[in-house]
């Protein structure tokens, strides 16, 4: 479809969109917690921050996979930039997810501590500037 | 929300994760007075290798030479420690506990994985007795002695009558000689501490005298990841009056004391301990140690004396600071479930002063550790040399084929019992031609 008019095709699917709520929020979520955490040692915290961490995974993966057909797909459309972007910062923030879940697997304090802190603030941040690129891209498309 | 997707990506990435973070040191010594302690070694996954059953096949434990083994019973429902009563019938308690629930992700995927190298049948909840009157190794009478328990584990027996630690109280029953079942409900001593039941198992034996019990209560966590608050009266060891039935703390800081007896020579409680899991596979050597009254053994603070435990906030380095070294390592991960001193003439000249030690098996490392019966020979009341090798076998192949927890001297017939609860089977070892016993009080 080389010349069909782009301006009016919204980036995001809005399904890929409503998925993408999923790490923005529970990522964020997780930080919130963790930081919760360190200020209280209160055990129940960082249990949140395991379970907001699984869910952002999930939600993430499906996120990540779809990220990925879009930057392989949109490699001859004027998109391919903000696309290879996106998908690039939903992979970084997915693995750095990941490795924040086991780390939040550790056991009490070591769950979260320095490491997890940090794992939590790149996946939040990525989650967030993913979001803010995506959403970007769709309204100057349809300027 | 199923919990299979995760399941199948958790183990995908553990096998490789595994890659860089199993291997245990080569030449460390972890058994005796002083062992080798490596670093900490906390990693995104812990090693974790599982030895999933496979059947016996006909074949039996493995024994030192002029030993037999047999299956005194097969077919039980999950049995972990074992008694001989004054008439040589044993009893064995049948059951699984703890009610914690899942509190993390995490809890869901190691409650599966370690599942695997489990049996999959439910406990019994019950005693079961057993009699060998011709001695040959199988019992020829085998009866439900009592019914209707929950996970019982410890028991104990002073001067007619019959001590059952269930996992959340202990119960008193009348016994007669020579009878073969328990119809009436036990009477309930004192009630243990049972939430969460992390470590549900409750440890017991008598003091010599008769005049006390112990109870090895164990910690409601691994190192307090569910936080302190469920955490009092855990990592215990309980000392009650058997006349009055009031309780008090013997020895606390005590992860999880498994297995208790009372040392003939010195007359001394003794104990098996199960450390701490994740920091790394060579950490923290499971322990045999005389439990001194008021001691502090260090959980959740510190390991193995003043080691600090970095999983535990906010510290407290005036505990560490009073923690105490236990006696004798075990080594890490070996799971040290039972425990039994030998009187008399023991098992035979090779075995007259000393403790067998049942050692279930490592999850927690990537080389198989435990799997195994050991002898850690005394002197003088004291541990007096390395741990050898008893009962093994256990594992062929990397398939583990039996598990054993608790092990019972057998003074009337010179012999030692094994509960193994993989293959759900009793076994007797005994001398392969009887040595003389001469007969010493069942305490």
């Amino acid at each position: 479809m080389p010349n069909m008019p782009m301006g009016f095709r919204p980036f995001l699917h809005p399904l890929h969109g409503l998925l993408l709520a999923f790490p923005v929020a529970l990522f964020t979520l997780a930080l919130v917690t963790d930081i919760t955490y360190l200020q209280t040692a209160e055990i129940q915290w960082t249990n949140f921050s395991s379970w907001l961490i699984v869910g952002a995974l999930l939600g993430g993966g499906l996120v990540l996979i779809w990220s990925i057909i879009l930057a392989v797909v949109s490699r001859r459309r004027a998109h391919r930039r903000p696309s290879l972007i996106y998908a690039g910062l939903i992979a970084i923030m997915w693995i750095a997810g990941l490795v924040n879940a086991f780390q939040h697997s550790q056991d009490a304090w070591s769950s979260v501590g320095v490491t997890g802190l940090i794992l939590s603030i790149i996946s939040a941040a990525l989650a967030l500037t993913a979001s803010w690129v995506a959403h970007r891209t769709v309204r100057e498309m349809a300027r | 929300m199923s919990i299979t997707p995760m399941r199948s990506l958790y183990a995908a990435l553990i096998t490789l994760a595994l890659a860089g973070c199993g291997s245990s040191q080569p030449g460390l010594d972890q058994t005796g007075a002083n062992p080798d302690l490596p670093g900490k070694r906390q990693t995104l996954v812990p090693p974790i290798r599982i030895a999933t059953p496979e059947g016996w096949d006909g074949e039996s434990p493995t024994a030192p030479q002029g030993f037999t083994v047999t299956a005194l019973a097969t077919g039980l429902k999950v049995p972990r420690q074992t008694l001989v009563l004054p008439n040589g019938d044993i009893l064995v308690a049948e059951g699984s506990g703890g009610s914690a629930p899942l509190m993390r992700p995490k809890d869901v995927i190691a409650g599966y994985i370690k599942s695997l190298g489990k049996t999959p049948v439910k406990g019994g909840n019950r005693i079961t007795l057993l009699r060998d009157a011709d001695g040959d190794g199988k019992a020829e009478v085998r009866t439900t002695f009592i019914d209707g328990l929950n996970a019982p584990y410890g028991l104990a027996f002073v001067n007619g009558s019959l001590y059952v630690a269930n996992q959340d109280a202990l119960l008193r029953f009348p016994y007669r000689d020579g009878i073969t079942r328990i119809a009436t409900p036990g009477q309930e001593v004192t009630k243990l501490p049972s939430r969460l039941n992390h470590h549900w198992t409750k440890a017991l034996t008598a003091s010599a005298d008769g005049t006390k019990l112990y109870v090895g209560i164990g910690s409601n966590s691994n190192v307090g990841e569910r936080g302190m608050a469920v955490e009092e009266d855990r990592a215990v060891i309980w000392e009650i009056d058997r006349a009055t039935s009031a309780h008090r703390t013997y020895a606390s800081g005590i992860r999880n004391p498994t297995a208790l007896a009372i040392n003939p020579q010195s007359q001394a409680l003794w104990s098996v301990v199960n450390e701490r899991d994740e920091l790394g596979p060579q950490l923290v050597p499971d322990y045999l140690t005389s439990v001194r009254p008021g001691a502090f053994y260090g959980w959740p603070y510190s390991y193995w004396g003043n080691n600090i435990d970095p999983r535990v906030h906010p510290q407290n380095p005036k505990m560490v600071e009073k923690a105490i070294r236990p006696d004798y390592a075990l080594g890490s991960h070996v799971a040290a479930l039972g425990l039994s001193f030998v009187t008399g003439t023991g098992l035979g000249p090779s075995f007259t002063q000393g403790a067998f030690v049942g050692q279930h098996g490592s999850w927690n490392r990537q080389d198989l550790s435990g799997y195994k019966v050991v002898w850690v020979p005394f002197a003088n009341g004291l541990p007096a040399g390395k741990p050898v090798d008893f009962l093994t076998g256990f594992i062929k192949d990397g398939h583990a084929r039996g598990r054993p927890v608790g092990v019972t001297y057998d003074p009337s017939r010179g012999s030692l019992i094994v509960a193994d609860d993989l293959s759900n089977t009793v076994w007797r070892v005994a001398p392969a031609r009887p040595v003389q016993a001469r007969f010493a009080p069942a305490q």
